[in-house]
This record gives structure tokens, sequence and C-alpha cells, in this order.
């Protein structure tokens, strides 16, 4: 344990994902204000904060869903601009995870996970299906590899969104609101394969209202509101001890039920 | 937050199926009584849907009436006092009934139209290879490319050769000799070929964030919408060729064609465009965010989706396009419809029209019902196993 921390401790000083003085507008409203990020290879990054906080819309920047119009931000080396080919050449290198899902509904589970391997990766049919049981073993689905998603519950649904996120070998994940959409009790079994996740040593940024889990997995903690980082913080510090009145407040929010 | 819940495609669903098979066949042997068998008696039956009232039940009275007359009628006119067969229109003349045997007499110039008739033989070939590519086409253990493009591309070949001949010894027809059924099918088969592929294009085109596309696919949908189909195939015929350099002509039968497809894909763009808007936005993100390209994206993920939702409406047009093929008798072509109308002329048989008429009718609606039918098996095909 304690040399898995050390390496992650090296690895720290590489970051893979970068933004600075990030702005960006929805007509005239402004989504994000001068948003100062950097994220570190290996590093567990938590977002949270109220509804409309832009949360969303930072990490949706993050693989060029959104664009932004001030600013930069850089992944992997990459700097995002309207160059096509950086663009796909970075979505394939940061996997998504959606609230709802978004599911290829007329594939089956295993054509879900294959269809960016064979087609983005140019790989072989075969070699793609065998990553794609492996990753749905990984989820504990296995056995759903030739259902569609219509036939799974939610809970199954965002495990294989995850496993087909994972199937393209990311080197960032990004989880956008992961277990918002899901019964109370399907959230947990979504959780446990994100702590998996996490132990593995992927770099992560998850945007979710789960405290427990960000307590569990997070290095840093991110507070946003109204378009802003309010706070950026290690979670002992985060929940414990927070500088920031509206951090408190949310937390004050959250936390009572 | 920018994201929204889709309401019906992906959590609906989940929530309706969230037991597992196995939950499911546990609860059926643990708790559950089997359904009661609804056994509806036909006198109930009757009592509930056409004697419910005193209207519907007068109602009931009249239409059985009319039906058993005109069944009675269309019965002794159609068949008691037919004649079925005779090469003498005298016999028919002095029958009651209908004269069915004008169909044997006539069926070859109704079917084949100005085709040279000692040719006709070479039509009857290219129908069946023709119908048979179609046939094979349809089923699904064929959809394969490497079994439909070498397969499309020999049968096109085949029936091109014998419709036109003038190789292998065959003689040459000129395409504006070709008629009746197997011009019908060329017109049809090629207002789908060319015009399948343009109707997408146009409805990716209007919906494309690239302003020059867009402009161009909602201009040209527009106003070939606003036309009539006769008035487009007029300008494809006639007024077309006077803007050609001299010496240059391009064969009339492709104009005809391609004049037909453009209209139909313009219809059909519209259709399939909203096919398209109703393809959640999550679908396009979550392609995007896997690094598909748009293309691919397209192909892959949204018209699958898409030409499934709007499958009933598809189908329509393709049978109005199958219809409309009789719109090129005004540039002087013999489709099956105009082939019988000129057959017609003929003094002798000309006042049995109605049953030349009510044979071309029968083709019409063969294909048109088996198009319909093929349709909805489609859609039950589409449907196993995916509830979204």
């Amino acid at each position: 344990m304690s040399s898995q921390v050390a390496a992650r401790k090296a690895e720290r000083d590489e970051p893979v994902i970068r933004l600075v003085d990030v702005n960006k507008w929805y007509g005239e409203f402004q989504a994000l204000k001068n948003i100062n990020l950097t994220v570190n290879r290996g590093e567990r990054v938590v977002v949270c904060g109220p509804s409309g906080s832009g949360k969303s819309t930072m990490i949706r920047c993050i693989n060029r869903l959104e664009e932004h119009q001030r600013g930069s931000i850089v992944v992997d080396g990459i700097e995002l601009t309207d160059n096509l080919k950086n663009i796909e050449a970075i979505r394939s290198e940061v996997g998504m995870v959606f609230q709802s899902f978004n599911l290829f509904p007329h594939l089956s589970v295993v054509d879900n996970l294959t269809l960016a391997p064979m087609w983005v990766r140019k790989m072989p049919k075969k070699d793609a299906e065998e990553i794609a049981m492996e990753y749905l073993k990984r989820v504990k689905i296995p056995e759903q590899a030739f259902k569609y998603p219509g036939q799974l519950s939610g809970g199954q649904q965002q495990r294989v969104a995850i496993a087909r996120a994972l199937c393209m070998q990311p080197k960032i994940m990004l989880f956008d609101e992961p277990t918002s959409a899901l019964d109370p009790e399907m959230i947990k079994e979504v959780l446990d394969v994100m702590v998996e996740l996490a132990e593995s040593g992927m770099t992560m940024i998850v945007v979710t209202h789960e405290m427990g889990f960000a307590k569990t997995v997070a290095d840093t903690m991110v507070f946003m509101d109204e378009g802003e980082i309010v706070e950026i913080a290690p979670p002992s510090v985060f929940f414990e001890n927070p500088s920031s009145d509206r951090t408190k407040l949310f937390l004050s929010q959250i936390l009572t039920h | 937050m920018t994201e929204t819940t889709i309401p019906t495609s992906a959590t609906a669903p989940a929530g309706q199926t969230g037991v597992s098979g196995m939950a499911l066949e546990r609860i059926r042997e643990n708790v559950s009584e089997p359904p009661p068998t609804e056994k509806i008696g036909a006198l109930r039956w009757l009592r509930r849907n056409l004697f419910n009232s005193p209207i519907n039940s007068a109602l009931t009275v009249i239409f059985l009436a009319l039906l058993a007359y005109w069944g009675v009628a269309f019965f002794e006119w159609g068949i008691l006092n037919a004649v079925w067969y005779t090469k003498d229109s005298n016999v028919c003349r002095e029958a009651t009934g209908a004269c069915w045997a004008v169909i044997a007499e006539k069926h070859r110039p109704m079917l084949f139209g100005l085709y040279p008739y000692d040719e006709h033989w070479r039509l009857v070939i290219a129908l069946v290879v023709y119908l048979g590519t179609v046939c094979v086409t349809l089923a699904p253990p064929f959809w394969k490319k490497y079994i439909l493009v070498p397969m499309w591309i020999v049968s096109l070949a085949v029936v091109g050769t014998l419709l036109w001949g003038g190789v292998f010894g065959l003689k040459y027809v000129d395409a504006t000799d070709w008629g009746g059924l197997p011009l019908t099918m060329v017109l049809f088969t090629g207002t789908l070929l060319f015009g399948f592929p343009i109707a997408i294009l146009l409805a990716l085109g209007r919906r494309s964030r690239l302003p020059a596309v867009k402009a161009i696919s909602v201009t040209l949908i527009e106003s070939m919408r606003g036309v009539p189909l006769i008035t487009i195939l007029f300008v494809a015929v006639n007024v077309f060729p006077l803007f050609l350099p001299e010496g240059m002509d391009i064969n009339k039968m492709l104009r005809v064609v391609i004049g037909m497809a453009i209209f139909f894909a313009c219809y059909q763009a519209e259709v399939i465009r909203g096919g398209l808007q109703a393809i959640p936005r999550g679908q396009y993100e979550a392609a995007e965010a896997l690094g598909l390209g748009y293309w691919r994206m397209t192909y892959k993920i949204i018209l699958p989706q898409a030409l499934r939702i709007c499958l009933p409406g598809i189908v329509n047009h393709i049978i109005a396009a199958f219809k409309n093929t009789s719109f090129v008798l005004i540039i002087g072509l013999f489709d099956i419809l105009t082939a019988t109308t000129s057959v017609m002329q003929d003094p002798l048989w000309r006042r049995f029209f109605v049953e030349a008429y009510l044979f071309v009718a029968l083709v019409y609606f063969v294909f048109c019902f088996a198009l319909s039918k093929y349709s909805h098996q489609v859609e039950r095909w589409l449907n196993e196993g995916r509830r979204f």
C-alpha cells in the first residue's frame, strides 16, 4: 500500500489535464468563470456543488462536448481547439459516463462495448470482444453480454456504460453524476465498480453528490458554485475544515440527511 | 446542471424491466396465479361491438344488407355469369357477366407495352431475375454486403442486358420502347436506388451545422416539394436537354428516373428528418465521447435508430413512389397502366375496360400489399428483444 502511494506521489508531478482561466457563456449567461484546475496522472478528483453551478459544463468541456470560449484546456499534452483531429484524439483517450447512461439501444451489450474499439481503434472483432468480456466481468455482469440495454436495470446499464468507456482503454475517466438517475438500491453496485476502478490507479474526475464515495476515493475535492471554483482541498480538509462559507453552507445542507 | 434525463428511451424501460429474468421466474412460481383466461363468446362479441346501441344495431343491419347485396351482385357478375376464356369478343358481348377473357387476350401488351412481341420472353426472364433478387434481398439471412452487393450488380447487369439487348445476338430495343410492368419496375427500382441515399443526405444536410450544406438542402427540399411530379418529369424530359451542350444527350430513361428520384428524395428526407429529431441528444454525445467521427456516428448509431422510428413513414413514401411511376404517361412512356389504356383502344374489346383495369389494380395491390406486409414484418424483427 505504501509503495503504491509513493508511486502515485511520484506521478503526481505529471499533470494530464490543465484548465487555465476557462470561461464559457450560454448566450448572456456565464456558465464558467475563470476556471483553473490541474489534474495529475492517477489523481481522483470529485467535483461537487449545487445544481447549475457549472460542474457538468466543466467536465464536458474537457472532452469538448461543450466548447469553452476563453482560456485554455490541455488534455494529455494536446490543447483543445477547433482542430477536429485533436478533438477525436482526446476523446478516444478520455472515457465518459453519463447520468442517463446513453447506451446504444439498438445494439446488444457486447456490440455497445466493441463498437468504438473496432471503429476508432481499428481493433479486430475478436480482440475487441475479448476485451469487452473482460470488462463486463470487471463490472460483474458478463452474463448480460447478449442482452439489449432495454432489458437491463438502471444499475446494470450504468455498469455497462462504464465498461463501454473502459473498452477504449482511456487514460482518463469522466463521470457526470453517474448515480443520479438510479434507484437507491442500485447506487451501491455502480459506486462499488467506481471504487475498484479508482483503486486500479485510473485518473478520474467525478461529478457526484455521493459524499461517502468522495470521502473514500477522492484525492482532491473541488467545490463549485455559480460557475466558479470556490474551493479545492484534500477531503480531510474539505469535510472537516472548509475555508469558504459557501462550502460550509453546502455541506451542511447535503450532509444533514 | 446542463444534463437532462431522457424521459422515454433510457429510464422508463429500466424501471419496468428492472426485475431480472430469474427473479421473474421465481415470482411466477411462488406467488402468481395464472391470469384468468378470457373467453369472449361470439354472441357476446357481437353484442359488445355491433349491437351495443339502437343506432349501432341499425347501422349494422343496413351495412350487412348492403354488403350482402353487393357481394351477391359481384359474385353473379364476376364469377357466375363471367366469360373466362374466349378468342371471340362477341361471346363476351352476349354474356351478362364479366369478360375475364380480355385479360387472356390482351395481357401481353398490357404487361409489356410496346416492347417487340417476339422478344417478350426476355422480359419474363428479366422480371423473374429481378423479383428473385428482391425476394433474396428482403430476407435477413442474406443481409451481408458480400452477398447483396455482387448479387445486385449481376442482377442489374442481367436485367439491363435483357431489356436493351444488342449483345449476345439479342435484338437491340431502345429504352423508349420499354413498357408495362418491366418499365414500372425499372422506374421504381431506379427511384429507390438513387432516391434513398439522396434522401438520407438531404435529411442530414438539413440538420447540418455547416451553413452552405444546410442552405442547399433546405432550398432543394422546399423547391422540389412545391412542384408537382408531372412538372419535374416534363422539365427532365423536355426542358433539361435544352441546357445541354449541342450533341450531348443524356438517356431519356435516366433523366426520368433521376427526376423521380429527386422528387422522392425530397419527401423522404423530411420523413427521415423526423426520425433524426427523435434521437435523444445523449446518443450523439455518447458516440462523440467515444471518439466516433461524424460519419461513423451517423452510420452506426444515429441512422439505424432514426430509420427504425420513421419506418412507417418511409414505407408510405415507397408505396407512393411505386404508384407515381404511372405519371410517365405524360412523357410518352407506357407503364403498365398507360399500356392498358392504350390496349383498350381496340374497338373489339374496348367495352371490357373495367375487367382490364381491375386486373391492373390487382397487380398494383399485390405489390403494395406485399410491401406493407413486409414492413410490418421488419418492425417485428426490429422489436425482438429490444424494449426502448
